[in-house]
C-alpha cells in the first residue's frame, strides 16, 4: 500500500495537468468543435499577436516574475544572515506565520489602500507635511512599470520563502559552520552568507522556482496592483476568456500556452542567473574578505523585512479601519465616524461560505496529508534517498502544479470533467484544491521528516515495536509541529485558491475568497475590508492551532514543542 | 458478473427519462408551476453589489414561500464566466444537465450566446406577468441593443447613464453636453475619467459621445461592418485625443469599472462621474461612500439607456424553475421591491402609466432625496446602437491607447 503513495501522488497531480494542458493546446491551434473550430491553422496566434500592448504584457509578466523573486530571496537570505537571535529577530520571526495567511489578495487590497495617492499614507501626512488639500495626481498603484505589483507579491513571497528556509536550515547545522567560519575571522553575516546560504540555496531551490512561476502568471494581485494598459499576460488571458465573443477563446489558448512559455523561459532565464551567481560567489568567496561590509548587511536584512512585514500589517490594519468607516473625506487620517453596518450586513451571508471553505480546506489538507505521510514514509523504508532539490526526480513532478501556470491547464481541465461526467460539486473542488494543497504540505514536511534522526526508529524497532507502531507512537507525535505547521500551510493555500474555485464549482460552490473576489468587483472598499479580514482570519485560526497545540499537549516537555 | 447488465441498462434509463423532465413547454403555465416545485434554480448574476445580492437573496425567500422553489445566487465577477461555462459544457457534450439554469445579461454576452445558440427559448411572451411590460408601447423590452430578443430572454431591470458629482467641489453647473464636458475637463485638470475600455460602463461613454459628435447616427443603428468605421468615428477620437490629457492621470490610467469610478469620487480623486443606475449616488450615499453633498442629473439631450435580462441556458436541468423565478421578476411585488431605494433602486421595466390603479400604489412615490434625480429627468433616453458597434469601439479604442 504505502509503496503506491508516490505513484498515487504523480497520476493525481500529472493527469489533470497534462489533460487540462492538452484542452487549452487544441483551441490554441484553431480546433474547438463547440465553437465550430474543425480544422487546425495558425489563425489564433496570428490574433494574439496583434493584439495592442501584447509585447509589453509579456515583458512586465517576465520581469516581474525575475525581479520579485530575486528581491524576496536577496531579502531573505540577508535577515537569516544577519538575524542573531535578538528581540527584534525573534519578533520578526513570531511574525511570518500570520503574514504567510494573508491572502494573496486581501494583502493587495491593503497596500493599495496604503500607497494610493488619496491612501493611508498619504492622508497621514496630509495636508500637514505636503499641503495638499486634495489628492495629487500621481500614478503610484497600478504603474505601468508594475512596479507594485512587485511590492505587493514581495511583501508576500518573502515570508513563504523565510518559512521555507528556516524549515531546510537545521539539517545544514548553520550554527556549527558559522561557528567554524568565524574562528578563522569572518564577521557572523559574511560567514552565513558565505558558509551556510550556498548550502541552503540547493534546498529551497523548489520553492523558489514555485514563486517565479506564480509571479509570472499570477491574475488576482495583478488585477489589483498590476498596469493596466496593457494589464500583465494572466490578466489579458482571463479578459479575453471571458470576452462576450466568444470566438477569442481561440486567441486565450493561444494566450495561456504563450504564458506556459513566458513561465518556462522565466525558468530558464532564473537558472542561468543562478548558474552567474554561482560564479560569481565563489569569486566573492575565494577572494576572503572577513569583514567588508558586514554592519550594513545586517541593517539591511533587518531592516528590509521590517519595512516588509510592517507594510502588510498597516495595509490589513487599514481594510479593518475600512470596514467600520463612515464616509471618510480626503486628507482626514481617519474616517468621519464609525459604523457597524458593513460587518452587521456581511454576517448573515457569512455562514455558508465560512462553512463551506472550511470543509473543502479540512478535507483537502487531510487527503493531502495522508498522502504525503504514505511517501515519506515509504521513502523512510525503502531507504531510496530522494534527489533532494532536483527538480527532474519523479517525485518533482509533484511541483507541476505550482510551475505550470493555473490560467493555463484550468480551463482545460473543466472541459475534460465535463466529458468524463464529472459534474460540479463539492468533491470536484476538493480535488481541484488538493492539486495545489499537496505540493505546498509536500514542500513544508518533507524536510522535517527527512531530518529526524533515523536512530529514534532504529531503536524503536529494537526494542520489538513493529514499524507501523514505530510510525504510530513515535514518528508521529515526535512530528507534531512540524506537521501542523504543514496543514496550516495547507489550510492557508486552500483557503486562497479562486480559480479552481470558481472554474471547477461552476461557481455554486462559494468559498469566502469566490464571495470576496465577487464583492472586489464592485469596488467596495468597506466590503472589501470585511471580506478580507474573514478571509485572512479563517488560515490565522490555523496558524493559532499550528503553534498552540504542540504548547498544550507537550506542556511538561519543552523539546517538543517545535521551533519559535 | 450480476452487475453488468445494469450498468448497461440505467444510463439508457436516465437517457429516455431526460428528455421528459428538461424541457417544460411554457404555454402550460399550470403545468410550468406544477414541474417547478421542487426544483433548485442555480442563477449565475454579477455580484459585484451588495444590494442586488440582498435584492436576489430576498427573490430566493419568496420564490421559496410562493413556488416552492429554491434560487441559489451562483456569484459572478463577470457574465463572461457563465458564458464560457455554458459553451465547455456545451463542448464536453452536455446538453440536458448544465450547471447554470438562469443568467443575468444583456448586449454583447446575449448576442454571442444566442448566435451560438446556447438559449433556451423562446419563453418571454408565455411568462404571464410579461403583458405589464407593454410591450406593444415599449419597444425596448424587446430589443437588446439594437436585436430582437425573440422571447429568448425577458426582461427585469432597467439601467441609463446618469452623471454624479460633489456639490461641494463643483459650485457652479456641471457640463451638460458631451462638448462641454471637454471645456471642463480642460478647466479642471484630472478630476474626471471614465472606466478602462472594455468595461461596459466605459464603452457606454465611447457610445454616448459617439453619438454626440458623429454627423450619421444612422450608421450606428446597423451593423458596423456595413458603414464606414473610420468615417463615423473620427470625430469621436479627435475628441478623445484632446480631451485625454486632461483626464484624471493625464489618461495615462482609468479605472477599472464604474464602480472604481465611484470609489475615486468618494476619495475625492475625482469631482464628476457617471454611473449605469440612476440610483447609485443616493444609494452610495446612503452607504457612506460618497459625500452627502453628492448630486445628479442627465445631459442635455438625453443618455443611453437599456434594459437588462435573464435568459435560460439550453442544457439548463432546470427549466421549469427558471420560467417561474424569470416570471416572478417581472411581478409588480418584485419589480416595486427593486425600485425601492432603501431596497436597490433598480428602475422598473413595467409600463407605470398603463397598469392598473392597485398595481401602481404598490410602488411607492419616490422621495425628496437630494442625491437622486429630479423626477422625470429619465424622459429622454437614447437607443443603444447595434452591439457590433461596441466591440468595435473596444478594438479600436485599445489599438489607440494601449501602450507597447
Amino acid at each position: 500500500m504505502l509503496r503506491l503513495a508516490p505513484v498515487l501522488i504523480v497520476t493525481l497531480l500529472v493527469g489533470p495537468i497534462l489533460a487540462g494542458l492538452a484542452m487549452a493546446v487544441l483551441p490554441a491551434f484553431g480546433y474547438l468543435p463547440a465553437l465550430g473550430g474543425t480544422g487546425f491553422g495558425l489563425e489564433p496566434w496570428r490574433d494574439l499577436f496583434s493584439q495592442p500592448g501584447l509585447a509589453r504584457s509579456v515583458t512586465v509578466s517576465f520581469a516581474s516574475g525575475l525581479f520579485t523573486t530575486a528581491v524576496s530571496l536577496s531579502v531573505v537570505l540577508l535577515f537569516l544572515a544577519g538575524a542573531s537571535g535578538s528581540r527584534l529577530d525573534r519578533w520578526i520571526l513570531r511574525m511570518v506565520s500570520p503574514l504567510l495567511s494573508i491572502p494573496h489578495a486581501a494583502a493587495a487590497f491593503g497596500l493599495a489602500f496604503l500607497i494610493a495617492p488619496s491612501g493611508l499614507l498619504s492622508r497621514l501626512i496630509s495636508p500637514g507635511l505636503t499641503g495638499w488639500e486634495r489628492p495629487p495626481d500621481a500614478l503610484t498603484v497600478q504603474d505601468p512599470w508594475g512596479l507594485s505589483l512587485m511590492a505587493g507579491l514581495i511583501v508576500k513571497e518573502i515570508p513563504f520563502l523565510l518559512l521555507m528556509s528556516l524549515a531546510a536550515l537545521p539539517q545544514l547545522d548553520p550554527d556549527r559552520r558559522v561557528a567554524m567560519a568565524r574562528s578563522l575571522g569572518y564577521r557572523p553575516a559574511i560567514a552565513w552568507l558565505k558558509v551556510v546560504a550556498p548550502a541552503l540555496y540547493p534546498l529551497i531551490r523548489l520553492p523558489v522556482y514555485a514563486v517565479i512561476a506564480y509571479a509570472t502568471s499570477v491574475v488576482d494581485v495583478a488585477l489589483i496592483l498590476g498596469p493596466t494598459l496593457p494589464p500583465t499576460l494572466g490578466v489579458s488571458i482571463l479578459t479575453w476568456f471571458n470576452d462576450p465573443d466568444l470566438s477569442r477563446r481561440f486567441m486565450a489558448s493561444a494566450g495561456a500556452v504563450l504564458q506556459l512559455g513566458v513561465t518556462a523561459s522565466a525558468l530558464v532565464a532564473w537558472w542561468c542567473v543562478e548558474r552567474l551567481a554561482a560564479r560569481l560567489g565563489r569569486g566573492w568567496i575565494d577572494r576572503g574578505g572577513r569583514r567588508q561590509g558586514e554592519s550594513s548587511l545586517r541593517l539591511a536584512g533587518q531592516g528590509l523585512i521590517l519595512v516588509a512585514c510592517l507594510t502588510a500589517f498597516v495595509g490589513l490594519g487599514a481594510l479593518a479601519l475600512n470596514s467600520m468607516a463612515g464616509f471618510w473625506r480626503f486628507p482626514d487620517a481617519l474616517p468621519q465616524g464609525f459604523t457597524t453596518i458593513h460587518w452587521m450586513r456581511a454576517l448573515p451571508s457569512l455562514t455558508g461560505p465560512v462553512a463551506s471553505t472550511a470543509v473543502i480546506a479540512v478535507i483537502s489538507t487531510s487527503i493531502a496529508l495522508a498522502l504525503v505521510l504514505a511517501a515519506l514514509e515509504n521513502e523512510q523504508r525503502t531507504r531510496r534517498h530522494p534527489t533532494r532539490g532536483r527538480l527532474f526526480s519523479a517525485l518533482g513532478l509533484l511541483y507541476l502544479p505550482l510551475i505550470v501556470p493555473q490560467i493555463a491547464f484550468l480551463s482545460g481541465l473543466v472541459v475534460v470533467m465535463e466529458s468524463l461526467g464529472g459534474r460540479p460539486r463539492l468533491g470536484l473542488v476538493v480535488f481541484g484544491h488538493l492539486l495545489f494543497v499537496l505540493p505546498y504540505v509536500f514542500l513544508s514536511l518533507s524536510e522535517a521528516y527527512r531530518r529526524l534522526d533515523p536512530r529514534w526508529s532504529q531503536l524503536a524497532l529494537t526494542l520489538g515495536t513493529s514499524r507501523h507502531a514505530a510510525f504510530w507512537r513515535m514518528r508521529l507525535p515526535m512530528l507534531l509541529a512540524p506537521i501542523l505547521t504543514a496543514m496550516a500551510v495547507g489550510l492557508a493555500v486552500s483557503v486562497g485558491q479562486y480559480l479552481p474555485t470558481q472554474l471547477l464549482g461552476a461557481g455554486r460552490v462559494s468559498t469566502v475568497t469566490t464571495e470576496a473576489v465577487a464583492l472586489a468587483s464592485g469596488g467596495n472598499r468597506r466590503v472589501i475590508g470585511v471580506w478580507a479580514l474573514v478571509q485572512a482570519g479563517l488560515p490565522l485560526l490555523g496558524f493559532i492551532i499550528a503553534v498552540g497545540l504542540p504548547r498544550l499537549i507537550w506542556s511538561r516537555r519543552r523539546g517538543m514543542r517545535g521551533a519559535s | 458478473m450480476p452487475a453488468r447488465p445494469f450498468a448497461v441498462v440505467i444510463p439508457f434509463a436516465l437517457l429516455l427519462a431526460a428528455p421528459l423532465q428538461a424541457t417544460p413547454r411554457p404555454g402550460d403555465w399550470e403545468g410550468v408551476l406544477d414541474e417547478a416545485r421542487g426544483q433548485t434554480v442555480y442563477w449565475s448574476a454579477w455580484a459585484g453589489d451588495t444590494r442586488t445580492n440582498r435584492y436576489i437573496e430576498w427573490i430566493n425567500h419568496r420564490m421559496r414561500e410562493l413556488h416552492d422553489v429554491e434560487v441559489v445566487h451562483v456569484k459572478l465577477d463577470d457574465t463572461g464566466t457563465a458564458v464560457s461555462r455554458v459553451l465547455a459544457e456545451r463542448q464536453a457534450g452536455n446538453l440536458d444537465d448544465g450547471s447554470i439554469d438562469l443568467i443575468w445579461l444583456n448586449g454583447e454576452n446575449f448576442a454571442a450566446m444566442r448566435a451560438n445558440d446556447l438559449l433556451f427559448g423562446p419563453f418571454a411572451d408565455s411568462l404571464p406577468h410579461f403583458a405589464l411590460t407593454f410591450p406593444d408601447h415599449n419597444p425596448e423590452v424587446l430589443t437588446d441593443f439594437t436585436l430582437p430578443t425573440e422571447g429568448y430572454e425577458s426582461p427585469w431591470g432597467k439601467a441609463q447613464i446618469t452623471f454624479y458629482y460633489d456639490s461641494a467641489d463643483i459650485e457652479d453647473t456641471p457640463p451638460e453636453s458631451i462638448e462641454a464636458l471637454l471645456g471642463w475637463a480642460k478647466a479642471n485638470p484630472g478630476r474626471f475619467t471614465y472606466p478602462r475600455i472594455p468595461d461596459f460602463t466605459g464603452s457606454t461613454f465611447l457610445k454616448q459621445a459617439l453619438i454626440a459628435l458623429a454627423e450619421d447616427t444612422d450608421a450606428l443603428y446597423s451593423h458596423a461592418e456595413e458603414s464606414d468605421f473610420e468615417a463615423v468615428t473620427e470625430p469621436l477620437w479627435n475628441y478623445l485625443d484632446e480631451l485625454h490629457p486632461h483626464l484624471w492621470r493625464r489618461g495615462r490610467q482609468f479605472p477599472a469599472n464604474g464602480p472604481g469610478m465611484l470609489r475615486l469620487v468618494g476619495d475625492g480623486e475625482l469631482s464628476l462621474a457617471f454611473t449605469f443606475n440612476p440610483s447609485e449616488p443616493a444609494a452610495a450615499v446612503a452607504d457612506f461612500e460618497l459625500p452627502a453633498s453628492t448630486r445628479s442629473y442627465v445631459l442635455d439631450g438625453g443618455t443611453l439607456g437599456n434594459v437588462h435580462f435573464v435568459a435560460i441556458p439550453f442544457n439548463s436541468p432546470n427549466k421549469a424553475g427558471a420560467l417561474v423565478v424569470a416570471d416572478f421578476l417581472l411581478s409588480p411585488e418584485a419589480q416595486a421591491h427593486k425600485q425601492d431605494l432603501a431596497v436597490w433602486g433598480d428602475p422598473t421595466v413595467l409600463d407605470l402609466t398603463r397598469v392598473d390603479e392597485a398595481t401602481r400604489a404598490l410602488f411607492t412615490p419616490e422621495e425628496e432625496n437630494p442625491a437622486m434625480l429630479p423626477p422625470g429627468a429619465l424622459e429622454t433616453t437614447l437607443a443603444e446602437p447595434h452591439p457590433s458597434w461596441m466591440g468595435a469601439l473596444q478594438r479600436a479604442w485599445q489599438v489607440r491607447y494601449v501602450g507597447n
